[in-house]
């Protein structure tokens, strides 16, 4: 053992992990990352398009903000895709993994339309608005709930069952609409394009107004419940240590269902205001993934309901854009896709030099 | 001169801001026994991380037999001879003893488990262990389970050894044999490196005593010229007094009385046998017992968060004067009874404290259900933790710090202040002392000698034996969940609770010794 002769190396680098960093220089990080994120999207572009990047750039703003119109969408967008992400976030607080908010939405938006369908002209709007509102709900916490049942009694795993009871809530959207399109077709017309039963009103001339209002009063109170709230605070307990909400008292089962009937009920207002306020019709895509991209912005928030306006805004405008620049240049989607997936993975990376710190090798030469 | 078996040269590390090690040196010959003695995060297991190759240094050097050696992985220091015995055994439970000294092992041979199987009774004779390489972990005793993970870094042929507290999990007898056989090491010619801050374990095992102090190199004494005290001064910085004050009990009253509990757990092992027992007020009760041995489970039973199977756990209210059974109720009707029961559980983080939540809401955990409203009202948990802090001495920046940030020794005082501040008739701490330094070990000490003076019932469960004979009236002792023995404090020595820690081991299961 004593004739070691080989030569060995200190390693290269190694990593430890830092104290927490000022809040400044965080913000730093992320902007040097998004700049980062920039540049390298645009030597993409430039080997796979030949375009000037710059071009793009400013191309993929215009999809966003490019008309009065497209401000309105992209708003309508952040507002929903915001109502699914705070619908999820009491449940991922308490560590229950609800992939289900897609299924939530879907059979809450199903839930209004079969109201539209079948009450029709029949009942006053406003009355059968309000049916629309509780039935959705309603329907979004049955959803919700049943995978929280399980979970309490069985302790069965929560993100296969909420993640399996998307697909039931899918066939479920396709069998109404068979049984409703007389055609055959799998699409659904405008539900009462004519007489607007069940249309949420138009306020101030704009058609999204009143959704837009709606989410925004959900993420003020979402935010203050989860705060300043006994439940909100029994949510965080049950979420960090199970045991310790035993050892204070807290019946950890009757949580986890009232907090996924909040997230169920919540999801089924999305979908209400999705049917009701935006599409007027129903479909299998009317959730659209969201249900899953609301998962990032509520993690990329840390949680937090006011910081999520800010990541769903971002999501949404990588979106928006992308699709933007997809047709003005005539472009395959899966390049705006690629432009996203950069954009997200360097904010999302980035988080790693904040928490981390690499030390590089040291300038001697160890013999 | 000779060159040391493994020396250390000015090793610093970092974590962030806090420095686990600050240019400390220290030096192992070959047939030597040195102590690393110093206080719960004085840096001294990181230390030996860096020599076992799972931590990098970030300055300093490290020599084997006078070369420099670089160490980046547990692989590397496994080249280097070098075996690390850890505090938490990294076992295999369904695999014999020999099956997990093999596990991956490459020594280039076929697998064998016959041979390795002689091997094993090989190093066993030489050294005076006593084992059988065919028995499986599970059905092994804690002192078993090390003497496998010693064997582990012997057969891979290591010469120098690091313990990294070797006798927290021990009795009093099974440490004189593990020191027996560790002193055989010595005369083979290993260099033997044992973590610990046992003071009469650095006396009685030791060549030379390496002292650290909050990650700081105080000195390096042989251990014949030095002693206890000085030894302490060394490790916390200034005289202390070791001796814990013991006043007679006044005024005791009956205040809980268990009686005939048990409770059987699935596979149909008795957690809790037949136990009964009174805890008085205005006493401190000790609990002994190896770890295990039901203390928890008898703890979380009185406190409403562990199901019984039959038995009365009765409480005597000092108020009313009524007997209420608190069997088969949940802490919150425990609460609602008007029972004033306070419990610092053995899991601080995990059951007494939210790590991620600060010090205010950490207050709330008891009382966030006051008022009427839907609201939280944190005004008086935030003069609570004020309180708290100033009057313990919880060294924090603010009350909006997560309680995991803070060091042991402050988190356990968060813990044990709140639940004294709900003027407990009952107060019950699991190892409230686990992992403090030696002055705040004593500001508890002091603390559940102050909760007695009140006339609160006590009922300490604790590992140290010579702390549970200085501090406690009465010591129950407690062997896989039956009751072995109750013994007067004053009188009681450490052997013969020792003695009866062990007693149901032969009964309870295995066929060791």
């Amino acid at each position: 053992m004593n004739s070691k002769t080989e030569h060995i190396k200190e390693p290269l680098f190694h990593i430890t992990k830092r104290d927490q960093m000022i809040w400044y220089k965080q913000w730093i990080i992320r902007t040097i990352a998004i700049l980062a994120a920039l540049v390298v999207s645009g030597i993409v572009i430039m080997v796979l398009t030949k375009y000037n990047p710059l071009k793009v750039y400013a191309e993929m703003f215009k999809g966003s903000f490019g008309s009065s119109r497209k401000t309105w969408i992209l708003l309508q967008n952040l507002a929903m895709l915001l109502c699914i992400s705070l619908a999820v976030t009491p449940a991922f607080k308490m560590k229950f993994w609800n992939l289900g908010a897609e299924g939530q939405v879907l059979v809450g938006g199903l839930a209004s339309a079969a109201c539209m369908f079948y009450f029709k002209d029949s009942l006053p709007n406003a009355v059968l608005i309000l049916i629309m509102l509780v039935g959705s709900i309603a329907a979004g916490i049955i959803w919700g709930v049943i995978p929280a049942l399980f979970k309490a009694k069985w302790n069965t795993n929560e993100s296969l069952f909420t993640l399996m009871m998307n697909y039931i809530a899918i066939q479920l959207v396709s069998f109404f609409i068979m049984v409703w399109v007389p055609s055959g077709s799998s699409v659904m017309g405008v539900i009462n394009q004519s007489s607007e039963a069940g249309w949420l009103p138009i306020v101030f001339d704009q058609k999204y107004f009143l959704n837009i209002l709606i989410v925004a009063l959900l993420t003020a109170a979402m935010f203050v419940y989860l705060k300043y709230s006994k439940q909100g605070y029994e949510i965080s307990v049950v979420g960090e240590s199970q045991n310790t909400a035993r050892y204070i008292g807290i019946d950890v089962k009757k949580v986890i269902i009232r907090t996924m009937v909040i997230s169920g009920g919540v999801c089924g207002l999305a979908g209400f205001l999705l049917v009701s306020g935006t599409n007027h019709t129903i479909s299998k895509e009317l959730a659209g993934g969201m249900g899953f991209t609301a998962i990032m912005v509520s993690w990329l928030a840390k949680f937090n309901p006011v910081l999520m306006v800010i990541t769903s805004f971002l999501i949404v405008f990588l979106q928006r854009g992308a699709g933007e620049i997809a047709t003005a240049f005539r472009l395959n989607e899966s390049v705006a896709d690629i432009l996203t997936g950069i954009i997200l993975f360097f904010i999302i990376g980035c988080e790693f030099f904040i928490n981390y710190k690499i030390n590089f090798k040291k300038h001697k030469e160890v013999k | 001169m000779e060159n040391a078996a493994i020396e250390l040269k000015n090793i610093t590390k970092r974590f962030g801001k806090v420095v686990a090690n600050n240019n400390v040196s220290l030096s192992v010959q070959k047939g030597e026994i040195l102590s690393l003695l110093g206080e719960n995060g004085s840096g001294k297991t990181t230390l030996m991380n860096m020599i076992s190759g799972i931590y990098f240094p970030d300055e300093g050097s490290i020599f084997i037999d006078g070369k420099e050696v670089v160490i980046r992985s547990p692989k590397d220091a496994f080249k280097y001879k070098i075996g690390m015995i850890h505090q938490h055994f990294k076992l295999v439970d369904v695999f014999s003893a020999a099956q997990n000294i093999i596990l991956g092992y490459e020594d280039g041979e076929s697998y064998n488990i016959k041979k390795v199987e002689e091997k094993v009774k090989e190093i066993c004779d030489k050294y005076g262990f006593d084992i059988n390489p065919k028995k499986k972990i599970y059905e092994m005793s804690v002192s078993e389970k090390q003497t496998v993970e010693i064997l582990k870094v012997l057969y891979r042929g290591a010469n120098i050894l690091i313990l990294d507290e070797p006798t927290a999990v021990l009795t009093p007898q099974e440490t004189v044999k593990l020191f027996a056989i560790l002193k055989k090491m010595k005369e083979d010619g290993k260099a033997i490196i044992i973590i610990t801050h046992k003071l009469h374990e650095v006396l009685a095992i030791s060549d030379k005593v390496t002292v650290l102090r909050k990650g700081e190199f105080i000195a390096t004494v042989n251990t014949k010229d030095t002693n206890e005290s000085e030894l302490t001064e060394m490790m916390v910085g200034k005289k202390i007094s070791l001796n814990i004050e013991r006043n007679e009990p006044e005024n005791t009253e009956k205040r809980l009385e268990i009686k005939n509990i048990n409770c059987i757990n699935r596979e149909g092992v008795k957690l809790l046998d037949n136990i009964s027992f009174i805890a008085q007020s205005g006493e401190i009760l000790g609990i002994a017992g190896i770890a295990g041995s039901g203390q928890r489970e008898l703890l979380e039973a009185i406190a409403g968060l562990q199901k019984l199977d039959s038995g009365e756990i009765l409480y005597y209210n000092p108020k009313t004067g009524e007997i209420d059974n608190l069997v088969g109720k949940t802490p919150l009707q425990i609460r609602d009874l008007g029972v004033r029961l306070s419990f610092v559980p053995e899991d601080r983080l995990g059951m007494g404290l939210v790590g991620n939540m600060d010090i205010v809401d950490n207050m709330m955990l008891r009382s966030y259900r006051k008022g009427k409203t839907a609201f939280l009202e944190r005004k008086e948990p935030k003069d609570l933790a004020d309180t708290i802090i100033d009057r313990l001495k919880v060294v924090t920046p603010s009350t909006a710090t997560p309680v995991r940030r803070l060091s042991g020794g402050n988190v356990q005082k968060v813990l044990v202040g709140r639940e004294i501040a709900a003027a407990p008739t009952v107060l019950m701490a699991a190892y409230p002392v686990r992992g403090l330094d030696i002055n705040s070990s004593y500001a508890i000490y002091n603390l559940l000698n102050e909760q007695k003076a009140n006339g609160v019932a006590v009922i300490f469960v604790g590992e140290d034996l010579d702390v549970l004979i200085e501090l406690c009236d009465k010591i129950l002792v407690i062997g896989a969940g039956k009751i072995t023995g109750i013994v007067d404090g004053r009188t009681a020595t450490k052997e013969e609770i020792g003695l009866l820690m062990t007693k149901t081991d032969k009964i309870g299961g295995a066929e060791n010794e």
